[in-house]
């Protein structure tokens, strides 16, 4: 990808929520959690939600690491691998009780599941099927608006 | 018209000197007028990737003639790419995600392959690009077969117009007259007039140039043998070095270089040959370069690296959105930075390159050439570089260099430079707005569009590239339906014409 700041905060924003969030519809009630269904739903959206907000720094980041680079460009393996430190500080956060509104505990097996389908749905999509309705979308470094 | 006499149908002096035709004058020289909304000038794949884009934006066939004199629209690409040592089996320069034959890019190259080949190397190779792989670029014989596919499907050929454009000019009261002379003894007139709205100019490479003393060579001795152009076939030198020993002098740092180089070392591999290479730079990159750690491309043994030809993000990220608020000078600066001679760095020819160092068949320096002499059958180039004059024997000389010519060589440019008030870029070439109007040629309501090559050194730089085209044409599409030519392609249509082409059913 070749992403411009901006372009990769729409980006992230818009396939989290709407990717992210039909992803988390499907598999929060199957996660290894023993709570209630509404309970699952909440902590995996909010857990959704701080990826979100976080990540907006972390693109901050990406987009001063990306300086360095010649060609200005995102290469698709660094799309993937970021979800290792991304999910590192989001499952911290969540140790230290610092995400908001989370009930009950989330497990290490529920949280790398769900984290781990979100991100690759995502990631997947990001990659290819984007371009079909979006055909101005990869010309304007991921602008969507 | 019925009491005028006919002139054959001929351009006529009151014609040629006019910046702006009338239906009248069109009508009293005997030409014929042919209506249509929009006429493409090329034929190539700048006209192709257009005429696509819009009808899948639902113009219809009837709507638009592309006017060429060639038979489809990849007939130039592949010669070129052919001569210069790129047949069908062999990859391009392009990304996987730069298809002409599918304006969404999706599926990938890479996608299409991996399916059709039942193999995961080319997703891999995507997956880890470009850093613990090469840049996965697909092979010419498998883009050539797209466009073929992709020309059925939009009926490519019932637009298509067979013929030698000679000018564009504007109509009194709005629109353009493009002349085209059709084959011999195919019309009944020397010329036919297409009456069109718009007018989009691909032409492509207005076209190449020699070194200026690998010109004089040519000339003072009539000799086409021994020095020859990468972008001519040139089969000869390596039917020769097949059976002789020789030594081969490569000019150039570019794409063309490496390929030309690619096939001496590859021949010279399999067939156990024992050709040498002398590789002259005139701008030697011995290292990383560029001024500061923020803007530095690689470098190394003369090449500059870059994996296509210009950084990626021209294509659509930080680079393309900077370019685009550049005028003047600035933007030739800018140009200049990014752009230049350079080539992919790919572990094949490194190690291929490297071996010829360490044996000493592989040669390269740094310097330029004032004089070459043919003696005893050889070319002796006469290098100057910075430790003196160094005489070079050879038996033949590549000029890989692929110097364009002016804009101004080519006759339609050079008519429009002369008569429609059409001005040049920072670089020379044609001015074009972001849109890729063709700043100065506006007529009424009609608008001329250009794209590719001819418009390098505008607001987007890498115009003259599979995706560059596609991005202009995007442009002009939504330039063309803001006029109300044709209707913007939204999300929906966008998605719907997608499974269309999946399908292969016409847009």
């Amino acid at each position: 990808m070749v992403p411009t700041l901006l372009g990769r905060v729409q980006t992230r924003l818009v396939l989290l929520a709407v990717i992210g969030g039909i992803v988390t519809a499907i598999i929060a009630p199957v996660l290894p959690v023993s709570a209630p269904v509404a309970d699952k739903y909440r902590d995996a959206y909010l857990v959704l939600a701080a990826v979100a907000v976080l990540g907006i720094g972390w693109e901050f980041l990406y987009q001063l690491l990306m300086q360095w680079r010649w060609e200005k460009d995102w290469p698709t393996l660094f799309g993937l691998v970021t979800l290792v430190p991304e999910g590192l500080l989001v499952w911290l956060l969540l140790q230290a009780g610092a995400i908001p509104g989370i009930v009950g505990t989330v497990s290490a097996p529920a949280f790398c599941i769900d984290f781990l389908a979100v991100w690759l749905s995502v990631w997947l999509v990001a990659n290819g099927p984007m371009r079909v309705p979006f055909i101005r979308w990869r010309f304007r470094g991921g602008r969507l608006a | 018209m019925a009491d005028k006499p006919m002139t054959g149908g001929d351009l006529t002096e009151e014609l040629l000197s006019s910046d702006s035709w009338t239906d009248a004058m069109v009508e009293a020289a005997g030409i014929p007028v042919v209506d249509v909304p929009l006429v493409s000038v090329g034929g190539g794949i700048g006209s192709f990737v257009t005429v696509d884009y819009l009808r899948i934006a639902g113009v219809k066939p009837e709507r638009m003639r592309v006017l060429s004199n060639l038979d489809f629209p990849w007939q130039t690409y592949e010669y070129l790419t052919r001569v210069s040592q790129i047949p069908r089996g062999e990859r391009i320069r392009s990304d996987s995600a730069s298809r002409p034959d599918n304006i969404w890019g999706f599926p990938s190259y890479a996608l299409a392959e991996a399916v059709r080949d039942r193999s995961l190397r080319p997703l891999w190779q995507v997956l880890v690009e470009p850093i613990w792989a090469d840049y996965y670029t697909p092979k010419a014989g498998q883009v050539f077969a797209g466009l073929e596919r992709e020309a059925k499907r939009i009926g490519y050929l019932q637009m298509l117009v067979k013929g030698q454009v000679r000018m564009v000019r504007r109509r009194r009261g709005g629109g353009y007259f493009t002349i085209l002379t059709p084959p011999a003894g195919s019309a009944p007139t020397q010329r036919v007039a297409y009456r069109a709205q718009f007018v989009h100019l691909a032409v492509g490479y207005p076209g190449l140039r020699f070194l200026p003393e690998l010109q004089q060579f040519r000339i003072e001795h009539q000799d086409f043998h021994h020095v020859v152009s990468a972008y001519e076939d040139h089969e000869h030198v390596y039917d020769l070095a097949r059976t002789t020993p020789v030594v081969v002098m490569l000019r150039g740092g570019g794409i063309v270089a490496s390929r030309v180089l690619q096939r001496l070392m590859d021949d010279r591999e399999r067939l156990g040959l024992p050709t040498e290479i002398v590789h002259l730079f005139r701008t030697y990159i011995s290292a990383a370069h560029g001024p500061n750690a923020w803007s530095r491309r690689k470098g190394g043994n003369g090449f500059a690296y870059q994996g296509f030809n210009y950084p990626k993000s021209v294509w659509g990220g930080q680079l393309k959105s900077r370019m685009r608020r550049l005028e003047g000078d600035e933007r030739a600066t800018a140009y200049k930075l990014m752009g230049g001679t350079n080539t992919p760095w790919r572990r094949r020819w490194q190690a291929q390159m490297r071996a010829g160092r360490n044996s000493g068949w592989y040669r390269t320096m740094s310097g330029t050439v004032d004089q070459m002499l043919l003696k005893d059958g050889k070319v002796v180039s006469m290098v100057k570089t910075p430790q003196g004059v160094i005489d070079i024997s050879a038996d033949f000389v590549i000029d890989c260099t692929g110097l364009e010519a002016d804009i101004a060589e080519h006759r339609v440019l050079a008519d429009l430079l002369e008569h429609s008030g059409v001005s040049r870029n920072p670089l020379g070439r044609l001015d074009v707005e972001r849109t890729f109007e063709l700043r100065g040629a506006a007529s009424g309501t009609g608008v001329i569009y250009a794209s590719g090559a001819t418009t390098l050194g505008g607001y987007f730089p890498g115009v003259d590239t599979f995706l560059g085209l596609q991005i202009a044409a995007q442009e002009i599409a939504d330039d063309l339906a803001r006029r109300g030519f044709c209707r913007r392609i939204g999300p929906l249509r966008s998605t719907s014409q997608w499974l269309r082409w999946a399908a292969g059913r016409e847009p």
